[in-house]
Order: structure tokens, then C-alpha cells, then sequence
């Protein structure tokens, strides 16, 4: 794969490796407001390795979400600690929210590709991201993502005119290009049939594991539980210890 | 430098957001050229009217101008003693006089024999009337009685007076009910208190209108020494005066009659507020279009903010889109304008033109209009929530 020697990989950063991508100390979440207010995250404690694929499962509504935008850095914490590539979040400002949110790649269970570019240019938006680099060698890259998750001959195609799988694929290209070290995902193969869907989990874990990225993602599909490296499970708030 | 600049380069978010919706486009960019196209006409009417007004006055050859402080405007001329203007004279700095009467005469139309009210001019032939050189030697014809120099650029309701007389035809009308013959054409202009001019001699004028008293005229014109500062001449002129006239220089005549079209009518007023309400429409319809670009695209401008694209970059877009809409409204509207300004030269003969301020102006309210609208449609973005699109 072109792409291994052409971006440096994480792996070769040793600090990195010694260095969980995600630690998370007692975090719990509330929403509403006075008497309306519920808990939805209690005391959920964990680490992510660097590298590491780890899938979340449990039943809807008990916080699986939640828990990935905390992380994703879409929230703000309210209570306990949560470091992601080594920024705390808790108490953290805007900005520092902003930063490093260019350092996560997320994948959504819609593809939430803007509608007004095509494949190619949407991925773009992911390679923008980096600095140092000329817009022509921005563009290569895009292209270069696009060909690795399958789609070389879609490249000038807009949103509209792509099935759902392949969209899913630009937008795991549009994730990738701007070279996260932690990728999100929320139930990606949701929208999709069962054999689009392993597809689609295989190429993120190839891709991932090319380019020593952790990865956390949210699924319900049972079929694919055998992409992780470690198996989460929560419930009502709570992760619960699990085989895995 | 060349470096930082190809690394600035993004995708042309802008662009293609307004781009890929080209009905949208379409009523947006119609909606800012109708705006602008307004707007040009309005003030190009209103600009237009009030240079009209002084289109005669302009060309007097005078430095100084003598007239009564009763006169208000062009179209209501009163006389003062012609002595002021002769006691003018007696100031070392001024070189010459001319005496003038001004007043509206009915003209008939020798071809329909419909009659309407044209300004004339009496003047002494020999005495230096207006900048144009070549005055003198035609008005040499006026020295005969009942001959009248006709303005070829007034309006065609005073007949083809100028086309026949090209063709050599006598042509003889009525003026003030008296015969009169056109000796010959001058180009003046029709102002916005007359629609046409004649020019004829003091004689000639004062048998047309018999009511004027004889040493009466209603304007005086004063040529100076070019050293001289005609400010300073004009100021001991009033002073040495007696208060039955008012001198002024010939920038505070053509002024005074355009501040008379501005302040006693509503002239501005009116056109001020149609290109007011041009600003007004093209605002509306501009933050509309902007307001609904940034709703329909709320979920992937939060997307982009997910990604790590800062606030400050999304305003820019939807800042860029409103530069965009305003540069693309505004050229069309430009040109439009052009041509409608040439219509209006060559239907009303009223001095239209593009002039660069006005162009500049309008630009600005576009562009006004635009970045106003974008500002307030920014509003929206911030409601883009990135945690509410998992
Ligand atoms: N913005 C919000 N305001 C109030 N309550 C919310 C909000 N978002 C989620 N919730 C509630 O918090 C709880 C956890 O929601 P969350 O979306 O994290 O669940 P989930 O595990 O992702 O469920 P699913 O599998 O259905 O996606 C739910 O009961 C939900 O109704
Ligand atoms: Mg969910």
C-alpha cells in the first residue's frame, strides 16, 4: 500500500506508543436542566491505547454517543477527567477543543458529506487541515485517500451520485486525510447493507492499523465484532467489565 | 511568499456553495442587480436633474454674476436695475458687462402649431453672451429685428427646427405671439426648468415682451481680470452695491440653482428614497438567499466545525459568499445601467451619465448590502452545534 510509505506512520514515534491515546478518570455526564436533569454517563473509567481498535456496544440510549462526542471533544465536561492524545478536556477552552479536534478523525452513522463538493474535494476539506503543504499536494493526497479506500474512478462525483457504501468510504477518506491519531466512528455501517458494511469496517481497520491510528467506534452490528482488539460494553451509563 | 500563498489555497467553499445551487444564484443575483439597477437610476435621475438644472448656466461667459435677490431660480427671475451692472463697471478688475433678460416665452411649434414655454435670452449682439466663440459671429443675425438663434438640443415638442433649417428652410413662428424667424441654431441644452432655449437680441426681446421695463434685466454678467480672485472682487462688489442686487461668482450661481432644486423641491427626496428602497429590496432579498444557504447547510458547517475548521473560517465563507453575490450583482447592474443611461440621454436629453462616484457609490451600498445580510446570516452559524451531529 502506496500510502504506508508515503505518510510516516505513528508507529514510528515511540513516545506515542508508551502514551494511551484516551484516559478517562470518573466521567460522568448530565443533560436537562433542574428537576429534568438525568444522568446519562456515571463514573466511566478506561484507556485507549495507541493503535488500538476498540468497538462499544450496548443497548440505545445508554450513552454510547454521549460518550464519543466527550471524547471528540464536541462537549464540554462536567465532571472527571478526560485525557485525549494527551490534552485534558476537563475545564478546557474552545480553542484547545478546536485543536484538537483536527487531531481526531470522526466518521458519523450519516455520512455528513457537504453536499455542494464532490468525493474529491470533500476529502480535501479533510487534507485543508494540514499545514505545510501546497494545494496541489493537498489534492494529491486526496486522491491518494480516495484510491485507498476503493474510489479512483468516483473522484469528481458529487455526494448525490454515490451509493451509500460510497460515501461512507469518502467520508473515511475525508477522516483519514487529515491524518487523526484517533479515529471516531458512530455506528458507520448503520446505513448500510451487511456486505457493504464488513467492507467498510475491514478498510477502516486496515487503514487504521497502516497507520497506527486508535480507533473507537460505536456499533450495534454483531457481525463485526471480531474487527476489535478489545470489546467494550456499557449499560445504562456505566461500562460494564466484558469479555474481549 | 509565492510558497505561503499556494499553501493558503483551499477549496473555494464559497464558490461552489453558491455555485452548485444555480437557481438560487439565479434569484440572488437578479434580485442585487435589480437593486443596483435601481439605485443607478435614481440617482442617476436625481444627479442628472440637478446638473440639468444648470446646464445654461454653465456656459454664461461670466466671472461674477449680477442678479436681483428676489430671483430664486431660473424659472422665476426677477429684474433689478441695469445701473448695478454699469456701476460694475466702474471696478477696476472687471473687464466686461454683459446685461441679459430672461424670461419664458410661448413658442409655437410651427409644424403641429401647438405652442409651449421656451426660455429666451436677450442679450446686446455685440456683447460676449456665452463661452462658446463662435456665438459672436452668429449673433451678428440677431442684429435685425424679430431674429431668433434656436438651441438644437431642445427637446423635439418645439418642432424640427433644426433639421429644417439645415435643409435651408425659412422657418417663421410665433414667439410671445409676435412672428419671429430662426437666423440661426446654438447648442445649449434643455435644463430642468426649460425645456428649450432662444436667444435674441435685447430689442427683439423687449418687443416680444413690452411689459419689461426698459432699464430692467434680470441678469447681469461680469467679466474679470483672470489675476484677480473673483471671491474677493465679488465680496467688494456687494459691498459697493446697493442691496437691490446680489453679486456672485459663477460657481455660487450654478450652486444656488442647484441648491434651489434640492431644498425647495423634492427632487432629491423623492429619487433619494427610490434608491433607498432599491437598498432596502436588494438587503431583503440577499439576507434571505445568505440566511437560507447557511440553514440548509447547518449540519455540514457543523460537520466541518467537528472536524476541527474554526468558527472564524466558516464566517469567512459565508463572508466570501456575500463578496461574491455582490461583485456578480453589481457588474450586470453596471451595465445595465450604462444602457439605461444612454435611453434616458436620448429620450429626455437630461445629462445622464456613469459618472465614477456615482458607479463607486453603488458599489458600496451593494457590497453594503451584501456583507450587511452575510453579518446577520452569520448568526445562524453559531447555532451549529457539533455535538448534534453524531
Ligand atoms: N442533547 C441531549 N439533550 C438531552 N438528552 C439527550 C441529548 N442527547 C442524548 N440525550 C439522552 O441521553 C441518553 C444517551 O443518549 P446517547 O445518544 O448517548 O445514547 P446512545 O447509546 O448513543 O443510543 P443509540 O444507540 O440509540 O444511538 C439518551 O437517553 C438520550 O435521550
Ligand atoms: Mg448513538
Amino acid at each position: 500500500m502506496s500510502l504506508v510509505s508515503r505518510f510516516p506512520s505513528h508507529k514510528d514515534s515511540i513516545q506515542i506508543r508508551q502514551n494511551p491515546s484516551v484516559v478517562i478518570n470518573g466521567l460522568s455526564h448530565w443533560f436537562g436542566k433542574g428537576s429534568m436533569r438525568r444522568m446519562v454517563l456515571e463514573s466511566i473509567s478506561m484507556e485507549i491505547d495507541s493503535g488500538e481498535v476498540v468497538l462499544l456496544t450496548g443497548p440505545s440510549g445508554c450513552g454510547k454517543t454521549t460518550l464519543l462526542t466527550l471524547i471528540g471533544a464536541l462537549r464540554n465536561v462536567q465532571e472527571g477527567d478526560l485525557k485525549v492524545l494527551g490534552k485534558q478536556l476537563f475545564n478546557s477552552g474552545r480553542k484547545t477543543r478546536q485543536k484538537l479536534r483536527r487531531q481526531i478523525g470522526m466518521i458519523f452513522q450519516g455520512h455528513n458529506l457537504l453536499r455542494c463538493l464532490t468525493a474529491e474535494q470533500n476529502v480535501q476539506m479533510g487534507s485543508d487541515l494540514l499545514a505545510g503543504f501546497s494545494y496541489s499536494a493537498r489534492r494529491d493526497q486526496a486522491r491518494e485517500w480516495l484510491r485507498a479506500v476503493g474510489l479512483h474512478d468516483q473522484m469528481s462525483k458529487l455526494p448525490h451520485d454515490l451509493s451509500g457504501g460510497q460515501k461512507q468510504r469518502v467520508a473515511i477518506a475525508r477522516a483519514l486525510a487529515a491524518r487523526p491519531k484517533l479515529l471516531l466512528a458512530d455506528e458507520p455501517t448503520a446505513a448500510l447493507d451487511s456486505v457493504t458494511g464488513r467492507e467498510i469496517v475491514d478498510l477502516l481497520k486496515r487503514l487504521a492499523l497502516e497507520q497506527s491510528i486508535s480507533v473507537l467506534m460505536v456499533t450495534h452490528d454483531p457481525r463485526i465484532l471480531d474487527v476489535a482488539d478489545r470489546l467494550l460494553q456499557m449499560e445504562d451509563g456505566k461500562l460494564v467489565p466484558s469479555y474481549g | 511568499m509565492k510558497l505561503t500563498i499556494l499553501q493558503g489555497r483551499k477549496i473555494p467553499l464559497a464558490w461552489l456553495l453558491l455555485s452548485r445551487q444555480p437557481l438560487r444564484l439565479f434569484v440572488a443575483l437578479a434580485g442585487i442587480c435589480f437593486a443596483g439597477i435601481l439605485m443607478f437610476m435614481q440617482l442617476g435621475f436625481r444627479d442628472g436633474l440637478f446638473d440639468a438644472s444648470v446646464t445654461v448656466h454653465k456656459l454664461f461667459d461670466a466671472d461674477l454674476v449680477l442678479m436681483s435677490p428676489r430671483s430664486m431660480s431660473s424659472i422665476s427671475m426677477s429684474g433689478f436695475p441695469r445701473r448695478r451692472l454699469i456701476q460694475a463697471m466702474a471696478h477696476p478688475d472687471v473687464l466686461g458687462i454683459t446685461p441679459v433678460n430672461w424670461n419664458f416665452l410661448l413658442w409655437r411649434n410651427p409644424q403641429t402649431l401647438s405652442t409651449r414655454s421656451i426660455l429666451a435670452l436677450g442679450f446686446e449682439p455685440n456683447d460676449s453672451l456665452l463661452i462658446d466663440p463662435e456665438l459672436s459671429r452668429k449673433a451678428q443675425a440677431l442684429k435685425s429685428r424679430g431674429r431668433v438663434l434656436f438651441d438644437e438640443l431642445s427637446r423635439n415638442e418645439f418642432g424640427p427646427i433644426p433639421l429644417w433649417f439645415r435643409e435651408g428652410r425659412i422657418i417663421e413662428t410665433e414667439l410671445a405671439g409676435k412672428r419671429v424667424r430662426v437666423a440661426g441654431l446654438v447648442s445649449l441644452g434643455p435644463s430642468f426648468g426649460a425645456d428649450g432655449n432662444i436667444l435674441t437680441s435685447r430689442e427683439t426681446f423687449l418687443e416680444l415682451l413690452p411689459s419689461t421695463p426698459p432699464g430692467s434685466i434680470e441678469l447681469g454678467l461680469v467679466r474679470l481680470n483672470p489675476e484677480v480672485d473673483s471671491e474677493i472682487v465679488a465680496a467688494s462688489l456687494s459691498a459697493s452695491l446697493p442691496s437691490d442686487v446680489k453679486v456672485l461668482t459663477k460657481n455660487d450661481f450654478v450652486e444656488f440653482e442647484k441648491n434651489y432644486w434640492r431644498t425647495s423641491t423634492s427632487i432629491g427626496f423623492i429619487f433619494s428614497l427610490g434608491a433607498a428602497m432599491g437598498f432596502v429590496v436588494g438587503c431583503v432579498i440577499v439576507y434571505q438567499i445568505l440566511y437560507s444557504d447557511v440553514s440548509d447547510h447547518l449540519p455540514e458547517y457543523a460537520t466541518l466545525m467537528a472536524m476541527g475548521y474554526r468558527l472564524k473560517t466558516l464566517f469567512g465563507v459565508v463572508a466570501r459568499e456575500g463578496i461574491l453575490l455582490a461583485v456578480m450583482g453589481y457588474l450586470p447592474a453596471y451595465a445595465a445601467g450604462q444602457g439605461l443611461y444612454s435611453l434616458v440621454r436620448n429620450f429626455t436629453k437630461l445629462p445622464v451619465n456613469m459618472d465614477p462616484e456615482r458607479a463607486i457609490l453603488v458599489f458600496i451600498m451593494i457590497l453594503f448590502m451584501c456583507m450587511g445580510s452575510a453579518l446577520v446570516a452569520m448568526r445562524r452559524l453559531v447555532d451549529a452545534d457539533p455535538a448534534e451531529i453524531f
